[in-house]
């Protein structure tokens, strides 16, 4: 609640409409307090008296009645008519939306379709239809109000509703015996909640202004009843002589439409959780790069990545994403990246073009090469031009890394076009070809479809086509079989592993498997949080790991044919990359440490190929 | 008496009917499927995304109306479509921790609903019983309190245990556990619920994608394939001796530490269209022993060998 408050305050223009609120608020609660005239006493041979004159602060109307009193009484009515309007709308529009969204089907059907034909009348003709079967007054002007208002919050929660009923946790709540209606209050409504909320602050002074408008044209409050709106439409005859008795209601009206809805704006941008993560603010083309430190010095590799240090900044958090982690790899080799998740193996993967969202993340250190140059801190059009040309990526899921609206030939063809001139023929023909070299059957044809119309295996061949469009020297594949089958993650491995052999492509596998890495790669780094423990080549890695992380998470890896048994499992969690223990981040697990573990950090050490970051290692190397 | 019994279950999802003409015939998840788990016994059911592996969990506890066919359980048929009945005899677990617990609940709301609900229980009778619970599925009694956002993966699906659990059911459908967890995480839950079966006396029906794992945890194994069962079998043969050729591919498709890479079926083969079924055997389009008579003719499920059914007209001999 705090940190909501706190949110909301931050915004200035929602705070000073909460200010003015509150005002007239407070203004209104003791207006009976306080030593006011009659608003309804009429005194004809005091009219139109000008604002300031003695007993009468803001004048007289043309009945000589006390202005402020009645702007006061008024401004009381309209602003407790407005909010009862909402809060009758909000109930009823809510009510209606759960129960169509969370039975759904013939029920939605129905009852969204009433909603519909409601909204297909202009919302004031409606109200005037209303107003005009109930007769004149207040009471029906509030009823036509809330009733144009239910269609909104209709609409509103159940589209929310539909998001939220197809959740697990609803048929947890099945399971465990809840009936439909324990369901819908229990466990729909809490969440539903702030959506509620929010549209109700969007739209309380809309009601307000609705509300106000029906009195206008004299089917809301009756003489002598003062509301703003009934004021504003007696005052409109001396609109020209009289200007002020127009212009108090009416600045009245401004104010307290203009305070709810910046309050309203603000309401809702604190209660947005995407807000508050801060994914609404649209990052960097590039990641920022703040580096202290020396920057290391070129070496001979394709791609080295040398002592990277990428962290995240969230307020006073630093979470240490990838601290001080070295890569290379040569033309025609297979480098596996091992990591659990937090382990910074994507974040890594990711710096190498910059590509690591910016705010929050911020490159602090190190330096990556590609062929000698540095990639960190490069000019943008200068990494734009590597981008998917000399250095591609394959992502883990297809159906989010392709474009929904474009077929695939298009999208293959616009990746090669944003690097090199290509004809509309040119680029179809391009296109067919990488389909093929993908494998994918009858590319003449598949090439005009759209994403959603191929499997997810073919989806990822596509990724992969995508990757190599531009003939890159390395690719940086981010866990590309994970999302999919066995069955077509071994056709993806045997694709990889053809075009790496055929062409000398490099690759930066990452992934959390070892069978994968064994067959796929010819070195094997494992990180752990956001550090490389051990790297060697896989198959003495895998053979003799000398981490005990390692031995332990591959004990822990059931393995094909190993038939019935329990698995060795690592007690205790990663540790969070914001507080990470001193000395070795894995001695908390580990069943091996020593006071020494946790005293200082540890070198990664041993005789090159191999080299682990471990005191005590399991096997010397 | 076996701990659960499904005989000739099946699910079809009707199509929405077009402006002008007929409705299409709808598509078969489930083809009609009839296996026995016996009491204390695990069932592991492997297969691909689409296989229909998650709808028949689904109409196993209820959520999901059977088109035909019915579910007996300790010999009682159980032929409503309402999960409270089912709750007390048959409860779930999810696969994804985060999205099965309500994020404005705390985590003694969500355990509490089942032993209210289910069990009428007095709430003295309540909390002794969930002290119980989160002491075997090693949790602090301090989570209670907590909300589930503040879980991580791992601790998140013990509370989806503990759940399951606190109904007291007889047995478990373990939709995917562990495929939403880190390996070193992975390895605690599937201890856990080795533990927990023997502590409890309960019978699982653990579903995954994953051969490795469900060879560890499982003392038989059914293969699903676009629907239908292909072959069922002890779980320490099935892979190494299997019968039906889709078996082969899945267990010579997994990765395996030592084995070399290669592609084990033709580059390029594509899975049956659901809302255009091949009139025979699903798998004949991808099978190296395919014939005629398999693209014309649904082949039964039958006994090969000891304790191994396959529906192949063309089964792998040893």
């Amino acid at each position: 609640m705090t940190a909501f408050l706190k949110l909301l305050f931050r915004n200035r223009l929602a705070a000073m409409g909460a200010v003015v609120l509150t005002a007239i608020l407070i203004l209104v609660l003791i207006t009976p307090l306080l030593p006011l005239q009659n608003p309804d006493a009429t005194a004809t041979a005091d009219r139109f008296k000008r604002p300031f004159t003695e007993g009468y602060l803001l004048g007289t109307d043309h009945l000589g009645r006390d202005l402020a009193s009645r702007l006061l009484h008024g401004t009381r009515l309209s602003l407790a008519v407005g909010v009862v309007a909402a809060l009758i709308a909000a109930t009823i529009g809510s009510a209606i939306g759960i129960v169509a969204g969370y039975f759904g089907g013939r029920t939605d059907n129905i009852i969204m379709r009433g909603v519909d034909m409601l909204m297909a009348f202009p919302y004031i003709l409606l109200a005037l239809a209303i107003v005009a079967a109930l007769g004149p007054g207040l009471m029906n002007a509030l009823i036509a109000v809330a009733a144009v208002n239910v269609p909104f919050f209709a609409r509103n929660i159940r589209g929310i509703t539909v998001g939220l009923a197809g959740r697990e946790f609803i048929d947890a709540a099945r399971l465990a015996g809840m009936g439909h209606t324990r369901i819908i209050l229990t466990e729909l409504l809490p969440n539903v909640l702030p959506v509620i909320i929010i549209a109700m602050s969007t739209t309380v002074g809309w009601m307000i202004l609705e509300t106000a408008g029906l009195s206008f044209l004299g089917l809301g409050s009756q003489p002598p009843q003062a509301d703003l709106g009934s004021m504003l439409g007696e005052a409109r005859s001396a609109l020209i002589s009289h200007p002020h008795t127009s212009i108090v209601p009416g600045i009245m009206i401004f104010l307290i439409v203009m305070s709810i809805n910046l309050l309203g704006d603000g309401v809702r941008d604190a209660l947005d959780p995407r807000l508050r993560s801060g994914a609404l603010s649209r990052p960097r083309a590039t990641t920022l790069v703040e580096r202290a430190g020396d920057i290391p010095a070129a070496t001979d590799d394709l791609l080295a990545i040398q002592n990277l240090e990428t962290q995240f900044h969230v307020g006073k958090r630093i979470y240490r994403a990838v601290g001080g982690v070295s890569l290379a790899v040569k033309p025609g080799e297979c480098l596996g990246v091992i990591g659990e998740s937090g382990s910074g193996k994507s974040v890594t993967a990711l710096s190498v073009m910059g590509l690591v969202a910016s705010p929050p993340g911020v490159i602090t250190g190190g330096a990556v090469r590609f062929q000698g140059e540095d990639l960190i801190g490069a000019p943008y059009e200068s990494l734009r031009r590597k981008r998917g040309d000399r250095v591609a990526y394959i992502f883990q899921d297809p159906l989010s890394t392709l474009h929904p609206l474009y077929r695939v030939g298009e999208q293959l063809a616009e990746a090669i076009r944003s690097h090199h001139k290509l004809g509309k023929a040119e680029g179809r023909a391009r296109a067919v070809q990488l389909l093929k070299d993908v494998r994918i059957p009858n590319a003449e044809s598949r090439i005009d479809d759209y994403p959603h119309e191929m499997s997810g295996g073919m989806r990822q061949r596509v990724g992969i086509a995508m990757a190599l469009a531009n003939e890159p020297d390395v690719i940086i594949a981010d866990e590309p079989t994970t999302a999919l089958d066995v069955t077509v993650q071994a056709q993806i491995l045997s694709l990889l592993d053809d075009l790496r052999r055929e062409r000398g492509l490099a690759i930066i596998f990452i992934t959390h498997d070892f069978g994968v890495v064994a067959q796929l790669c010819d070195r094997v780094a494992v990180m752990y949080a956001g550090r490389i423990v051990e790297e060697g080549p896989t198959r003495a890695v895998l053979d003799a790991p000398a981490h005990p992380y390692t031995r332990r998470l591959i004990a822990c890896v059931p393995e094909l044919g190993g038939g019935r048994r329990a698995l060795a499992a690592i007690p205790g969690l990663p540790p969070a990359v914001d507080d990470l223990p001193s000395g070795c981040a894995f001695a908390p697990r580990c069943d091996k440490a020593r006071e020494s573990c946790r005293a200082g950090d540890i070198p990664l050490a041993g005789t090159h190929p191999r080299a682990v970051r471990c005191l005590y290692p399991e096997e010397a190397v | 008496m076996p701990a659960l019994r499904i005989e000739n279950l099946a699910k079809t999802f009707p199509l929405k009917k077009p402006l002008f003409g007929a409705a299409a015939p709808g598509v078969r998840a489930v083809r009609p499927v009839s296996f026995d788990v016996e009491t204390g016994e695990t069932l592991g059911v492997v297969g691909e995304s689409g296989c229909g592996k998650s709808t028949l969990a689904r109409m196993l506890v209820g959520l999901l109306e059977p088109t035909e066919g019915h579910i007996e359980i300790e010999g009682r048929a159980l032929d409503t479509a309402d999960p409270a009945a089912f709750g007390k005899l048959i409860q779930y677990v999810f696969q994804d921790p985060n999205s099965s617990l309500n994020p404005r609940k705390t985590i003694r709301q969500v355990m509490e609903a089942p032993l209210k609900r289910l069990h009428r229980m007095p709430r003295p009778e309540r909390d002794a019983r969930i002290s119980e619970i989160f002491a075997s599925v090693n949790l602090r009694e301090e989570f209670l309190d907590r909300y589930p956002h503040e879980f991580s993966g791992g601790q998140a699906q013990r509370i989806g245990i503990a759940r399951a659990l606190a109904a007291n059911p007889r047995i478990m459908i373990l939709d995917e556990p562990v495929s939403a967890l880190d390996v070193s995480v992975q390895a605690q839950v599937l201890n856990l619920l080795a533990d927990l079966k023997e502590k409890f006396g309960l019978t699982y029906l653990f579903i995954t994608h994953d051969l490795a794992v469900v060879e560890a945890v499982s003392d038989r194994i059914v293969v699903l394939y676009f629907g239908s069962v292909v072959e069922i079998g002890k779980a320490e043969s099935i892979f190494a001796n299997p019968r039906h050729p889709y078996t082969k591919l899945l267990a010579d498709s997994a990765p395996v530490v030592g084995r070399p890479l290669t592609a084990p079926e033709q580059k390029g083969s594509e899975l049956p269209d659901p809302l255009n079924p091949p009139p025979g055997c699903a798998f004949a389009g991808r099978c190296p022993r395919a014939t005629d008579l398999c693209r014309t003719h649904v082949p039964e499920l039958r006994e090969m060998g000891e304790d191994q059914l396959a529906a192949c007209h063309h089964p792998i001999e040893d």
